[in-house]
């Protein structure tokens, strides 16, 4: 058994997950494919949001992935960086939002 | 950085049999690489057939004024084999006797060659179609003496193919040493001044991007866009097509990717992204490859491991187009390099992007 929780390795074994469910697993694929084709949005800039979701859902994988990806894209460290503010500055936005509703809660119960 | 060849350092690597061990067996920790001859056999496509002869691809020497951290060559200031002006007869000989329709002079840094101004000259009188130079763009600035390079070119309509790893200036003197970039843009700014690489010249100006690391070119078309966008915003530079080629695991690259522990992940990058449908117009199969000495390949990379030609011809002075023709390609695992994604070549993509 693996020490550790998360593998690299098991980065390569993703696709073995139609294996157990060739169905939903390969409309996934279809589907993950698609979503990432050139389209009102170029791959390059797919690829950065992705970056900066990977790291907003903190899944080692994806960061592997899509640090990869940018960089076979021409993405910049700068850019990269700059992606990864974006996600952390809606991630902690999203955390701090709900400080209203805290907010109108305790002016409710408290007033 | 490297600061000096490989071969200058007395690395292992330096030696081609230690490359080719280390690629052939590999140093795995998981599981083994399925071999080339395999993969490609599933296709059919095994042995690999030499073709017609379209581009003679001349290497004049290994000197260069630049140590790049990915050069397959392993060139560099401290290496000092170069072609003679009576080796490069011999070569226009077969240029004027054989069909091929490209010539493709490269190195090291070709223009270092003292003969090369004399062969650009004896070869653009013999009716090549397409007459390329690999210039890695800084040797326009590293001397006096090359300043009016662009000119040159301009006057015997040399195809002028140059390396730019980025479009900007970290990434770029990463790869290739501390104010390349500089250099090479205003490199860039004299041939456009020249009329190189503008929208309806003739004179031809390419570049080529290959990573600066362990990853695998994207998309050329994308990339190609991104270039000339940042190029002409930034620089008013502009230049025709970019052609994305792959490192392959040889020589300094090689030495990268296992210093770097990065060697099985590329390996498997490589397998991982196998097109059958990119070997079918492999380099390998349209080109032959000559070595400083004379000595043939079938391209540059077979030349840096010294894997000659499958044939009973071995020198350029023995040239035979019959018996050369047919000749099975010989490959290794270091092929994967040239028929991964839409394929690599000198050329890019050797699957176009309408296919």
């Amino acid at each position: 058994m693996s020490k550790t929780y998360y593998d690299p390795a098991d980065l390569r074994k993703f696709g073995n997950i139609t294996e157990w469910s060739e169905e939903l697993g390969n409309k996934f694929f279809e589907y993950y494919g698609k979503v990432f084709e050139e389209g009102a949005l170029t791959a390059r800039e797919k690829s950065l949001i992705a970056l900066a979701v990977a790291h907003t859902e903190q899944c080692p994988y994806c960061i592997d992935a899509y640090s990869k990806d940018t960089l076979q894209r021409g993405v910049t460290k700068e850019e990269m960086m700059e992606a990864i503010h974006v996600g952390a500055a809606i991630k902690s936005g999203a955390t701090l939002v709900h400080g209203v509703q805290m907010m109108n809660k305790v002016n409710k119960l408290d007033g | 950085m490297a600061v000096k060849s490989l071969k200058k350092q007395g690395s292992d690597l330096a030696q081609s049999n230690k490359q080719l061990e280390i690629l052939s067996n590999g140093i795995f920790q998981t599981g083994e690489l399925p071999t080339f001859k395999n993969k490609i056999s599933e296709s059919n496509q095994f042995p690999l057939k030499a073709k017609k002869l379209e581009i003679l691809q001349i290497n004049v020497g290994y000197m260069c004024n630049q140590v790049c951290d990915h050069c397959h060559v392993d060139a560099g200031p401290d290496r000092k084999e170069i072609m003679t002006r009576d080796t490069m007869r011999q070569c226009l000989e077969v240029i004027k006797n054989s069909g091929a329709h490209t010539l493709d002079l490269t190195g090291g840094a070709p223009e270092m060659n003292p003969d090369f101004r004399w062969f650009v000259e004896e070869a653009a009188k013999v009716g090549i179609k397409d007459f390329i130079v690999r210039s890695n763009l800084t040797i326009i600035r590293a001397n006096k003496k090359y300043y009016d390079l662009p000119e040159f070119f301009k006057k015997h309509n040399v195809h002028v193919v140059s390396s730019m790893p980025h479009w900007t200036r970290g990434k770029t003197d990463k790869q290739r040493g501390d104010g390349v970039f500089d250099k090479s843009i205003k490199a860039l700014q004299e041939l456009n001044a020249v009329g190189y690489g503008m929208p309806n010249s003739d004179f031809r100006l390419d570049l080529v991007y290959n990573p600066s690391g362990a990853f695998l070119p994207g998309d050329q078309a994308a990339m190609e866009k991104d270039f000339k966008k940042a190029l002409l915003e930034d620089f008013n530079i502009q230049f025709h097509n970019l052609f994305a080629i792959t490192n392959l695991p040889i020589a300094r690259f090689l030495d990268y990717l296992i210093a770097s522990e990065n060697y099985e992940d590329y390996m498997y990058s490589l397998v991982e992204a196998y097109n059958p449908a990119a070997v079918k117009n492999v380099m390998c199969t349209n080109t032959l490859s000559i070595s400083w000495d004379g000595y043939l390949f079938d391209c540059d990379f077979n030349q840096m491991l010294e894997l000659p030609v499958n044939s009973k011809v071995k020198h350029i002075s023995e040239y035979n187009e019959e018996l050369l023709e047919g000749r099975d390609i010989v490959i290794s695992q270091h092929c994967y390099g040239c028929t991964a994604g839409a394929g690599s070549s000198c050329q890019g993509n050797t699957i176009p992007a309408d296919a």
